[in-house]
């Protein structure tokens, strides 16, 4: 048995497939979902996702705020910009992140805009 | 004679580039679609389970949301009008605006006030031509709508949604401050794409929600599993609602550009023909005319020799 697995962001489906794992983010902290998972709704923050395909190969994936649901081992993620991590150029990503971080956090919208620029960066970290 | 040959020329001259204008346009149109059509398809996925997950939470908890409660006594409604940025594309724009029209006489005889939104120029040019106000407009993407402009009207709609009639509220735009009052309901009229040929002005209200609603919604054998939520469903609810009306929204700017450029093209593809009707005719006319002007010629030189074979013979 295994997980199918839909990583959808709002203008196209970014990657499908089964898998063995899958860690994500949610408001509460960390989640880890295998085969057998009793349905889940959850809201997820600015972070990383991580899954483990069936194939023993592990991929990461930069999201920002979205939904996991998890229902007969089958596990949507929802968010309405994902990215592969090996899409993500990191040393712009890191530039990025420094931009974001020079011109503050003043207010909630910078602040989102600050960690889903650290998501990115941590994703492509992991994955080079 | 001489004189209309030439303008017919020119007129010929003028109706051959034009023609090669409109077919270009066609062709354009034609790739596009193909385009519009595949992005429409890659949004279906996040449709879809949005309104899975929506339908979810709204059966196994009854949780009332701002976003679902209908008002008792809806004063006033916002309208969305979707239409093109350019014009070119036969009677695309001006029947939205027709549908727009109808449902703003028919708000207001059910007593309410209309505070329109805007997308696209040809609808903004149109309300401002006749000095009606428009709370907001986006411009600048109605053939390739991006999920961002959907989010920043979605956004839109629930600020003016969620406050209370009487209230107003601000927000800073690039180019100055937008100030809009709160609304009871939210419509939204757009085109939607039925296939090339079809594409029809539809009305759809949009808040407050009626959830299960939408183009794919699970089918009824599906039993919905009995989701534990996180952090709670109250909360769930809160993420998810904004999120399915922008993608509500997005889906009504798919359609549109669709049928936008299934419009051009068939517009287009009209001009075109139309084009080579005229080239026809006018060719036929300027023959016509240098058949004229040479008759004319022949029987002046043959007048001529005439006077002339006359006036020696009178002379002798």
């Amino acid at each position: 048995m295994s997980l199918h697995v839909e990583l959808v962001a709002a203008d196209r489906l970014v990657w499908s497939g089964e898998a063995d794992r899958v860690i994500a983010r949610t408001a509460e902290g960390d989640i880890g979902v295998l085969t057998g998972h009793a349905p889940l709704l959850g809201l997820l923050v600015e972070g990383v996702v991580d899954v483990q395909t069936t194939d023993g190969e592990t991929w990461v994936a930069a999201v920002d705020s979205g939904f996991l649901s998890v229902a007969n081992d089958r596990v949507s993620i929802l968010s309405e910009t994902a990215e592969m991590a090996h899409d993500i150029d990191l040393s712009k990503a890191r530039q990025d992140l420094e931009r974001a971080h020079e011109a503050g956090e003043g207010d909630d919208e910078a602040r989102t805009e600050v960690r889903r620029l650290e998501a990115r960066v941590r994703a492509a970290e992991r994955s080079s | 004679m001489a004189v209309s040959l030439r303008e017919y020329r020119a007129r010929i001259k003028s109706t051959e580039s034009m023609k090669k204008i409109t077919r270009a346009m066609e062709l354009i149109a034609a790739s596009r679609i193909i385009k519009a059509q595949q992005r429409a398809q890659a949004a279906a996925p996040y449709a879809r389970e949005l309104t899975r997950a929506v339908s979810a939470v709204a059966t196994f908890s009854h949780v009332d949301h701002p976003l679902t409660t209908e008002s008792e006594d809806p004063k006033r409604a916002a309208v969305l009008v979707v239409t093109s940025d350019r014009g070119l594309a036969g009677a695309y724009s001006s029947s939205v605006l027709k549908e727009y029209e109808r449902l703003a006489s028919k708000l207001r005889e059910e007593g309410k006030e209309i505070e329109t939104y805007v997308s696209g120029r040809k609808a903004e040019a149109y309300l401002r031509f006749r000095n009606r106000s428009v709370v907001q407009a986006w411009t600048g993407h109605s053939d390739q709508p991006h999920y961002e402009v959907a989010r920043e009207i979605g956004q839109a709609l629930i600020d003016a949604f969620l406050l209370d009639d009487d209230e107003t509220g601000e927000r800073e735009v690039d180019g100055g401050t937008v100030s809009f009052a709160g609304v009871d309901e939210v419509h939204v009229v757009f085109t939607r794409f039925r296939s090339m040929l079809t594409q029809e002005p539809t009305t759809v209200r949009l808040l407050p929600l009626e959830v299960v609603e939408g183009e794919d919604k699970p089918s009824r054998e599906e039993l919905l599993p009995l989701y534990e939520f996180e952090p709670s469903p109250s909360e769930v609810l809160d993420g998810l609602l904004p999120r399915y009306v922008q993608s509500r929204i997005f889906f009504a700017l798919l359609q549109a550009a669709a049928s936008e450029l299934a419009a051009r093209q068939k517009a287009m593809k009209s001009a075109t023909d139309n084009a080579d009707e005229l080239i026809k005719k006018y060719t036929r006319i300027a023959n016509q005319a240098r058949q004229a002007g040479i008759t004319q010629e022949i029987s002046e030189i043959v007048g001529g020799v005439n006077a002339l074979a006359d006036a020696t013979a009178g002379s002798e």
